[in-house]
């Protein structure tokens, strides 16, 4: 088959199905996919809850609550976690707005007592290779079982109590930054869910 | 036959787009801090070349030649969206790791390169063998960069610490300034060893 002439008929006729065949393609992915995509979300926040909670006998999920942020538009969400109809533990996903490129999203367990059972990174944009190391093993287990009560979260620099990770001083004070805000959520909506 | 090796092993290794062409900088520099995040690039990159190549191939003479570039670039950024959405849904590890790098694929000139280059005068068939090997021979580079990288700056590869948690690594490999040290670095040895004539 011959090429086709440069016309300006051709042209108008060959970008219009181009963009319409990609247009209509993408759509269709777009509805395949958006089943999948909602259920690898949720699925990521049921894996951090399990994790940063002791051990729990109800369905933290389904009993989520939303709570509003002083001065922000997002809202933190509570996520409380009971054993024989006894509260176990909060799990509150929590973020900060400070980190080096903007949003950092935890998910903190707390045990009934206050004490940081353990935290999940759930998003962060943070410079690979420095700031990303708050996912690593031996960022976190500084905080594993401390109480921010007498815990200072802000980082040594600072005069907290918190190890920065080296290079990535900004990213550790968000990190602690958004933990201290789930801990005064914790603290605030405690007795909501003591029974 | 003889030819169609000759297509596959020139993208890998005499016309590298890495090492020899320095194509595809942008993503190159910016996502190879670790072995993984290189690896998981350059299989991306190459699904989305070879995809391409075929569908270029498919409709080069239904493209005037005057309107050609747009249309290349609609058919690859359809296909980066498409990749884009497969990996959140299904490979949700993979996508928070190289995130907001998988939009950089529309602008990487191997891809427009290819496109105008070989698929839109050649038939499918060789254009998906050499979307093929130019697919390798990114992921090859990237991977290499990326292990280089990540060893020297985090005392790792593909996560696997190497030397001990607080053992002292080079920084500077890890940020941008590195990409471009350890990329000068590794394609002058390559060059050094392929091109001994």
């Amino acid at each position: 088959m011959k090429k086709l002439e440069s016309t300006f008929f051709n042209m108008i006729i060959s970008l219009t199905l181009v963009t319409l065949i990609a247009g209509v393609s993408l759509a269709y992915m777009n509805e395949l996919t958006k089943g999948p995509k909602a259920e690898a979300r949720k699925q990521k926040q049921i894996k951090a809850i399990q994790t940063v909670l002791p051990e729990i006998t109800n369905d933290p999920f389904a009993e989520k609550q939303a709570i509003a942020v002083e001065g922000e538009k997002d809202s933190l969400f509570v996520f409380p976690g009971l054993k024989n109809d006894k509260l176990a533990g909060i799990a509150i996903s929590t973020f900060s707005k400070k980190g080096y490129n903007g949003l950092i999203k935890l998910m903190v367990g707390f045990t009934g007592k206050g004490n940081i059972h353990n935290i999940v990174v759930l998003e962060q944009k943070e410079t690979p290779g420095l700031g990303t190391k708050m996912t690593s093993g031996s960022f976190l287990k500084q905080f594993i079982d401390k109480n921010p009560e007498n815990f200072d979260l802000k980082v040594k620099k600072d005069g907290g109590m918190v190890d920065a990770i080296t290079g990535a001083t900004i990213s550790s004070r968000a990190f602690g930054d958004a933990v201290q805000t789930a801990y005064n959520t914790f603290v605030n909506e405690k007795k909501n869910f003591e029974k | 036959m003889n030819n169609i090796k000759q297509i596959f092993f020139k993208g890998i290794i005499k016309e590298n787009p890495v090492f020899v062409m320095l194509l595809g900088m942008c993503p190159t520099l910016g996502v190879t801090t670790t072995a993984y995040n290189g690896l998981g690039m350059g299989i991306a990159t190459m699904f989305v070349l070879i995809m391409s190549n075929i569908v270029v191939s498919l409709i080069k003479n239904l493209i005037p030649n005057k309107v050609r570039i747009p249309a290349f670039i609609v058919v690859i950024a359809s296909f980066v969206t498409i990749v884009e959405m497969i990996l959140e849904a299904f490979i949700p590890f993979l996508y928070d790791q190289l995130g907001i790098f998988i939009p950089l694929i529309v602008v990487n000139c191997v891809i427009l390169g290819r496109a105008e280059a070989f698929a839109s005068k050649n038939n499918v068939y060789h254009s998906i063998i050499d979307g093929l090997g130019m697919g390798l021979g990114f992921t090859l580079a990237l991977t290499v960069l990326g292990a280089t990288r990540e060893i020297l700056g985090s005392g790792s590869i593909f996560n696997l610490v190497l030397f001990g948690e607080n053992a002292n690594t080079i920084l500077l490999f890890i940020l941008p300034p590195g990409a471009f040290i350890a990329l000068a670095y590794l394609s002058a040895i390559y060059n050094k060893l392929t091109l001994k004539n």
